[in-house]
C-alpha cells in the first residue's frame, strides 16, 4: 500500500530530473557539432590580418577581407565552377540511372532482383574513391582525363546506389493501384507514370538529387585524383593546402561548409527515410 | 506487350553503369597490383611494404579506426537515444546533430584546423585562462600526439552523424509495445536500453558499424588538413604513390590492401551482428 501511495509522487520527480539530463544532453550535444563551424564562421568573416593573429577574438569582425583574398584568388572561381558543373553532373547522371532501376524494384518480380540488389548494396562494401586510380588511365585512354564529366562519373558510382535504394521506397510508398486505375481509362505505362507516379515522387527525387549533389560537392580524393586543369574545390584547396595562407583555407572551408548546411536542410525531412531504408 | 523485358529495360542503365565504373575499374587496380611491365609480380607489393612510411601508415589508419569508431558508436547511440526521447524540438536537434554529414572531410580538417593552430582559438582560450605564456604548436612535426589527437576528434565530429542517422532511423522500427511491455513489469530504463533497444537495433548497428568502418579506412583530407605529411594514412600514402612518386603500381597495391581490409572487416562484421531471419521486425 505503501509504494502504491509512493509512486504518484516519486514518478515526477524521477521524471523532471531526467528532463533536465535530457535537455542537458541535447544542448550539449548541439554545441560540441555546431560550436566549431561557428569558430571557422568567425575565421571566414574576419580580415586576414585577424586570422593570422593572436590571441584571437571569439566574434568576428564582418571583415570581408579573407572572403574577397579567396574569390580573387587565381583559380578559385574556375575552381567553384567546375565544382557546380561535376556535382550537377552527378545528379542528373545518378538520378537519370537509379530513378529507372527503383522503379523497376519497386513494381516488378522477375528473376534477377536479387543479383541488381546485392550488386547495389555491394557497393557499400567498398572504399569507392579508390577507384578513381584505375581510372585515370581509362580516362586518358578514352579522352575524358581531366574532364567534368569523367570525374562525374566517378563521383555517381558514389551518388547511384543511394538514388536507386531512395527511389525505390519512394516508388514502393505510393499505391500502385493508382497506376492502376489510370491504366484503365486509358493511360499508357509511360503517361500513367508521367502524370500519376511522377508528381507525387518529385519531392523525394528533388530530395535524393540533392543528395548526390552534395555528395559530389564534398567528394576529395577521387577529385584531387582525377582532375588537374579543371580542379573542383575540393581538389584545389588540397593541392595548395601546403603553401597557402590560413585565411585562404579558412574561407575556402566556409565556402564548402555553407553549401553543405543548406543541403541538408533542405532535404532534412527525407534524411531518416534514406538511410533507414538503406538499412534493408 | 514487352511486360517482361521491362523492368530489365529499366535496370538496364543502371546495371551497365555499375558494370563499366564499379566492377570493372576493380578488375582493373587487381590487375595494376600484380603486374609491372606486362608481367605477374609481387613487387609493388614489397615495395609498398618496404617503404619505411608503410608499418607507420598502416598502424596509424588502424589505431584511428579502432580509437574513433568505438566512441562513436556510443555518441550515435546517445544522440540517437535522446532524439528519440525528445517531445519538443525533435526536429531541430536532429538537423543540428545530422549537419556534419553534409560537410566535406577537407572541410572537417579545415574547421578543426581553426582550433588546433598555433594561432588558433584552442591556444586563444588556454592563454586567455592563463594555462600557457605563448601559443603552444600542437600540430608540428614534433607533436604527433596532438596531431592525432586532433584528428581523432574531428573523426569523431565529422563522421558521428551518419552512424546516428542510421540508428535513429533503425529505431524508429522498434515497437513501442515492447517498451511499455517492459515498463510495466518495472524494468530500468538502462534494462529496457540493454534488453530491448539494443538487440532489436542490430541490424541497424550492422549497417552503421560497416558504413563507419569502411569510411575509417578511408579516412585521407582530414588528416592532410591537420598533420600534413607529419601523420602517415594508408590513404594519403596511396594519393602520394599516385601522385609524387608517380608510381601507379605501387598506389594500386596500396587500394588493393585497403580494399581488402574493408571487405574483410565488411563480412567479419556481417557474420559477428548477424540477426537471424526469424529474430528480425
Amino acid at each position: 500500500m505503501i509504494a502504491v501511495a509512493e509512486i504518484p509522487i516519486a514518478v515526477p520527480a524521477v521524471r523532471k530530473a531526467g528532463n533536465w539530463l535530457l535537455v542537458a544532453t541535447v544542448i550539449l550535444l548541439s554545441v560540441w557539432v555546431l560550436l566549431p563551424i561557428y569558430l571557422l564562421t568567425v575565421n571566414a568573416l574576419s580580415s586576414p590580418e585577424e586570422v593570422t593573429a593572436f590571441p584571437k577574438r571569439f566574434f568576428p569582425s564582418f571583415d570581408i577581407g579573407s572572403l574577397s583574398f579567396f574569390i580573387n584568388f587565381a583559380g578559385v572561381g574556375r575552381a567553384l565552377w567546375n565544382s557546380v558543373l561535376v556535382a550537377t553532373l552527378t545528379m542528373i547522371l545518378s538520378i537519370g540511372f537509379g530513378a529507372p532501376a527503383g522503379y523497376a524494384l519497386s513494381r516488378f518480380d522477375f528473376p534477377g532482383k536479387g543479383t541488381f540488389r546485392f550488386l547495389v548494396l555491394m557497393t557499400r562494401a567498398f572504399p569507392l574513391p579508390l577507384l578513381a586510380l584505375p581510372l585515370a588511365v581509362m580516362f586518358i585512354r578514352t579522352g575524358l582525363d581531366d574532364t567534368a564529366i569523367g570525374l562525374a562519373l566517378v563521383h555517381t558510382t558514389l551518388a547511384l546506389p543511394f538514388a536507386v535504394l531512395i527511389t525505390f521506397s519512394l516508388f514502393s510508398g505510393i499505391p500502385v493501384e493508382l497506376e492502376e486505375a489510370a491504366w484503365t481509362l486509358g493511360c499508357t505505362r509511360l503517361q500513367a507514370f508521367r502524370k500519376v507516379i511522377l508528381p507525387l515522387a518529385l519531392p523525394g527525387m528533388a530530395a535524393s538529387a540533392v543528395f548526390a549533389f552534395t555528395i559530389s560537392w564534398n567528394e576529395v580524393f577521387a577529385a584531387a585524383v582525377l582532375t588537374i586543369e579543371n580542379r573542383t574545390l575540393t581538389a584545389f584547396l588540397l593541392q595548395s593546402l601546403g603553401e597557402s595562407p590560413l585565411y585562404l583555407k579558412f574561407a575556402g572551408g566556409a565556402a564548402l561548409v555553407i553549401p553543405a548546411l543548406i543541403f541538408i536542410f533542405a532535404v532534412r525531412k527525407y534524411l531518416f527515410a534514406m538511410w533507414g531504408i538503406a538499412n534493408r | 506487350m514487352h511486360g517482361k523485358a521491362l523492368p530489365y529495360l529499366l535496370l538496364m542503365p543502371a546495371t551497365l553503369f555499375l558494370c563499366v565504373f564499379f566492377l570493372y575499374p576493380f578488375a582493373l587496380v587487381a590487375f595494376e597490383a600484380f603486374t609491372r611491365d606486362g608481367g605477374f609480380t609481387l613487387d609493388n607489393f614489397r615495395t609498398m611494404a618496404g617503404n619505411w612510411k608503410f608499418p607507420v601508415a598502416f598502424w596509424n589508419t588502424i589505431l584511428l579506426a579502432a580509437i574513433v569508431v568505438p566512441i562513436q558508436l556510443v555518441m550515435a547511440l546517445l544522440m540517437a537515444t535522446v532524439v528519440s526521447r525528445l517531445e519538443t524540438g525533435r526536429g531541430a536537434a536532429l538537423y543540428i546533430f545530422a549537419i556534419p554529414l553534409g560537410i566535406s572531410d577537407l572541410a572537417a580538417g579545415l574547421i578543426w584546423l581553426a582550433i588546433f593552430d598555433q594561432s588558433g582559438f584552442l591556444n586563444t582560450l588556454l592563454s586567455n585562462l592563463g594555462l600557457v605564456d605563448r601559443p603552444v604548436m600542437f600540430l608540428g612535426y614534433q607533436s604527433k600526439l596532438t596531431i592525432f589527437v586532433a584528428v581523432v576528434l574531428a573523426e569523431i565530429w565529422r563522421a558521428t552523424a551518419i552512424m546516428m542517422v542510421i540508428l535513429v532511423a533503425g529505431m524508429g522500427l522498434i515497437p513501442r509495445e515492447y517498451h511499455e511491455a517492459a515498463e510495466v513489469f518495472g524494468a530500468s530504463p538502462w534494462k529496457r536500453f540493454v534488453k530491448i533497444t539494443l538487440p532489436l537495433l542490430r541490424p541497424s548497428l550492422q549497417t552503421a558499424i560497416i558504413l563507419r568502418v569502411i569510411l575509417a579506412f578511408e579516412v585521407f583530407a582530414v588528416v592532410a588538413a591537420l598533420g600534413g605529411t607529419n601523420l602517415p594514412v594508408l590513404m594519403g600514402e596511396t594519393y602520394n604513390w599516385q601522385f609524387s612518386l608517380q608510381d601507379r603500381n605501387v598506389a594500386a597495391a596500396f587500394a588493393l590492401l585497403i580494399l581488402a581490409i574493408s571487405v574483410g572487416l565488411t563480412l567479419f562484421f556481417l557474420r559477428v551482428l548477424r540477426v537471424p531471419k526469424e529474430a528480425r521486425i
